[in-house]
């Protein structure tokens, strides 16, 4: 009950937020945030169910997809991730971790010359193995390595 | 709240490799206040858009799972120095934030 609200929350604040945006006409020509935020996909508390929810299921596994990440994260609240897909026409890249209580942690649609390539940070809240799936030529890739975590970075 | 991002976008070859910085304390909504045991509400970033002399390159959603204080790197093949490299990013309460950079 408590969790359904919650995402209700969330998806009624996601969807509000673009609609003052574009009626306040804060958002520049050309820069229009292109699809409403994926709270299915976000909010989803199943690996398998945020990666089908986020378009990435069915997927190969790739060894072109290359996953930088610490093996042994000290500090679950920042733990850097880099990756790049070698695979050609490669259009999005999702970043999942597994074992978080809402596993998708982004995902990035590449156009006009942007390498399939995103360096960031993400939290952790235990060891877990860390997803990174793209999409090419319209077929799904996936790839994952784990990262262990000493301390968890979503306690209070 | 341009204070609020930093970037840098320098040229590697002919690619363009650009870092934006965000202060944001991208909130979970599943944290407690030790003090008062009370949930502390979800408060994040949820949308980026970074553009190249105004078109879209990169259309990114995040969920919580982001890190306090939002780092990303991207690269951008076919730009060049004096091109202008745009984030707009916007956070599931409705603040805007927005930086530009020129690329070095």
């Amino acid at each position: 009950m408590n969790q359904l609200r919650r995402a209700f929350l969330k998806n009624a604040g996601a969807v509000g937020t673009v609609a003052v945006a574009i009626a306040a006409g804060l958002l520049k020509p050309g820069a229009v945030f292109a699809a409403a935020w994926n709270s299915l996909a976000f909010t989803a508390k199943d690996p398998a169910e945020a990666i089908k929810n986020a378009g990435y299921s069915g997927a190969a596994e790739s060894s072109d997809i290359v996953i930088k990440a610490p093996d042994i994260a000290e500090n679950g609240a920042v733990v850097p991730i880099t990756a790049t897909s070698n695979i050609p026409g490669t259009t999005s890249m999702a970043i999942f971790v597994e074992k978080n209580p809402a596993p998708l942690i982004a995902d990035f649609a590449f156009s006009n010359g942007a390498e399939p390539y995103i360096s960031t940070r993400v939290k952790m809240a235990k060891t877990s193995i860390v997803r990174v799936s793209v999409k090419a030529g319209g077929k799904n890739y996936t790839s994952s390595r784990e990262v262990k975590v000493t301390i968890g970075g979503c306690g209070g | 709240m341009a204070e609020a991002m930093k970037m840098r976008a320098t040229m590697e070859g002919d690619v363009v490799d650009v870092k934006v910085l965000i202060q944001h304390p991208m909130e979970t909504g599943l944290r407690k206040d030790a003090k008062t045991e009370k949930l502390i509400p979800a408060h994040f970033i949820n949308q980026v858009v970074a553009t190249l002399n105004g078109k879209i390159v990169l259309d990114a959603q995040w969920g919580v799972g982001i890190a306090q204080n939002p780092f990303i790197g991207f690269r951008i093949k076919g730009a060049k120095p004096g091109d202008k490299v745009g984030v707009n990013a916007v956070d599931n309460l409705g603040t805007k934030f927005d930086g530009e950079v020129v690329v070095a």
